[in-house]
């Protein structure tokens, strides 16, 4: 467990932040572009000294200001990746990698060259400089030599943030195979909710140098203080269930989810394995009963558990589907209409296309930090 | 250029190449570590040390000379310590005319090297502490390597700024053939010497094609340093 409270002024701003970050696992601190999560990870990596308070990772104690108490960033063991990659220029990508794992102590690594090289794809860029490398391989490497140092914590500040979306797309599974392959923890920052969605574990919501919510992610994404930070657009519920089957020439899988099974459009899925999906609630559609003769692929039967106010002219209805909650946005006008309350029996209906490209590789279950290599 | 050179201008040229070559190989450490500290350090009094530090740019050379004289003569107190404890005599010797050449061109290495320094980004330290890089061992992996340009232009430039160095050189070392008589110590006793117009000539010349070819040297060693360190 990675234990936080600490608070910080700079200038006008103040963080007075505590939260815990269960290890392993991967903690996102999300929110807003300065509401203080990069100051926080500072904190945590030593760069930073809080005005008051304290960090702790496991039994060790980082920080501790009642104490005067702290490790010296060198000794902490947590790695860092930049937003900005910081690879050293005057060294070929092997030199960049081996810097970490040279200062590791001489107890046998943990994580090795070899397996670290192939993890990320990074065997054709051994002999580069880092001024020949594109920008989402240089997070690669900067990933890659913060590995190798041997870290007990790995905090990501933004580190796709200064990628454009195509060079996001080609890093963020390397570090989902990072997350599932490796017992490390993390700690990664960001301001778009759909790394979250695809990375994190937990998530820690701040605003205005407060944490505003933490929690599992699949538990804070009903909350309304996330809604508020995502926007009405993003705003959804985030669930997770295991395939069930799939028809790769229709090109559909099917998804168990609470008592019910959704239908949705993705090649490659695997059976058995565990998905997490994102259900934004502009795209459900209630009935107050089974319809026949649509195109939509999915309609599952719940009961409303809540009926909650969401923008000017609508509301949330949240449908609880054997223990998986869907929310879904309608107009006030809608809700009159059928005269929707709490425990009645609704059809929640999806198209299978809509859910296209949210759905995720789940998060594996935290697991003893002991590897077999593979 | 005509003629092999004489017995007194080799004398001449040589000790220019060692005066300029001890003054650089003793004042580049120090040079670097007062770049590192004025660049990286706050503290109380760090503008008037600067400002010190670049006094010998403003000041009359003949002026340095005679502060060195001041304080390093052989019967100066720090010129007599020396003495006494170590055996080492700086007025009017070679290591005396090295000495005035390296508080000469001590600024020039240090702004080289400054500026050099300013252009390494702080954070790339920072990545190497999360790496598990101590004080020292940051300073050597990281920031040294990418003030390599710099520290190499500043001690060419101060070489090459070295073998012409008069004033501070003749009041310090004084002119004595074959100890501290370099280049210019040399053109000006030839020009003081009614017969001595052919020799004058020749010691120019031979200060012109030096000179160029150290900035030339000078220019293409930081291209390739630059390449090595990927900038």
């Amino acid at each position: 467990m990675l234990r936080v409270s600490v608070r910080k002024r700079r200038g006008d701003f103040t963080l007075q932040a505590a939260f815990a970050a269960p290890t392993p696992g991967v903690t996102a601190l999300f929110g807003p572009s300065g509401s203080g999560k990069s100051t926080l990870v500072d904190i945590i990596s030593g760069l930073l000294s809080p005005d008051e308070g304290e960090v702790r990772l496991g039994d060790t104690l980082l920080t501790d200001t009642r104490l005067s108490a702290s490790l010296p960033v060198e000794r902490r063991r947590i790695g860092y990746v930049f937003q900005d990659a910081r690879l050293f220029p005057h060294l070929s990508v092997t030199g960049n990698l081996r810097y970490g794992a040279q200062r590791a102590g001489p107890a046998t690594p943990v994580i090795v060259f070899d397996e670290v090289v192939s993890l990320l794809g990074l065997g054709a860029l051994l002999h580069r400089r880092p001024r020949e490398l594109s920008g989402g391989e240089k997070q690669r490497v900067a990933l890659g030599r913060a590995l190798l140092a041997q870290p007990q914590l790995l905090l990501l500040d933004e580190p796709l943030g200064s990628l454009d979306l195509a060079r996001r797309q080609e890093v963020l599974p390397y570090l989902e195979a990072l997350r599932d392959r490796l017992s490390i923890p993390m700690v990664y920052v960001s301001h778009e909710f759909e790394e979250v969605l695809r990375l994190a574990t937990h998530l820690v919501l701040l605003d205005a140098g407060r944490v505003v919510l933490e929690g599992p992610v699949s538990e804070v994404s009903l909350r309304p203080e996330l809604r508020s930070i995502v926007g009405p657009e993003l705003t959804g519920s985030v669930l997770e269930g295991v395939v069930t089957g799939c028809n790769e020439a229709a090109g559909v899988a099917d998804l168990a989810v609470g008592s019910g099974t959704l239908r949705l459009s993705l090649r490659g899925a695997v059976p058995g394995t565990r998905l997490r999906l994102q259900l934004l609630a502009r795209d459900i559609i209630l009935s107050t009963r089974e319809i026949a003769g649509l195109s939509v692929r999915n309609a599952v039967c719940g009961t409303i558990a809540e009926i909650s106010p969401d923008e000017e002219d609508t509301v949330l209805v949240s449908v609880d589907i054997g223990g998986a909650i869907v929310l879904a946005r309608i107009t006030r006008a809608a809700l009159a209409a059928l005269g929707l309350h709490t425990g009645q029996p609704i059809w929640a209906l999806v198209k299978a296309v809509s859910m296209r490209g949210h759905a995720f590789r789940a998060p594996m279950r935290p697991e003893p930090p002991s590897r077999s290599p593979s | 250029m005509n003629g092999a050179l004489n017995s007194a201008e080799l004398d001449a040229l040589r000790l220019s190449l060692e005066v300029a070559v001890r003054s650089v190989v003793f004042s580049l450490p120090l040079a670097v570590v007062i770049a590192w500290v004025l660049t990286r350090t706050r503290f109380i009094g760090r503008t008037l040390f600067d400002a010190f530090v670049h006094l010998p740019l403003v000041l009359p050379p003949v002026a340095v000379g005679y502060a060195l004289l001041i304080v390093f003569g052989t019967r100066a107190p720090v010129g007599a310590w020396l003495r006494a404890h170590f055996g080492i005599e700086l007025a009017f010797t070679t290591a005396g005319a090295a000495l005035a050449t390296a508080v000469m061109t001590f600024p020039l290495m240090v702004r080289a090297i400054r500026l050099s320094l300013d252009n390494v980004d702080p954070g790339l330290e920072a990545a190497a502490r999360t790496l598990g890089a101590g004080p020292v061992d940051r300073f050597f992996s990281v920031t040294l390597p990418l003030m390599l340009p710099g520290i190499l232009a500043g001690a060419v430039t101060a070489f090459a700024a070295g073998l012409g160095e008069f004033g501070a050189v003749i009041t310090f070392a004084a002119n004595i053939p074959g100890v501290t008589r370099t280049l210019p110590l040399a053109l000006y006793t030839a020009m003081q010497s009614p017969d001595g117009d052919a020799l004058a000539l020749h010691l120019a010349g031979l200060s012109f094609l030096l000179g160029f070819l150290g900035l030339l040297a000078a220019e293409l060693l930081v291209r390739r340093v630059r390449r090595f360190v990927g900038r």
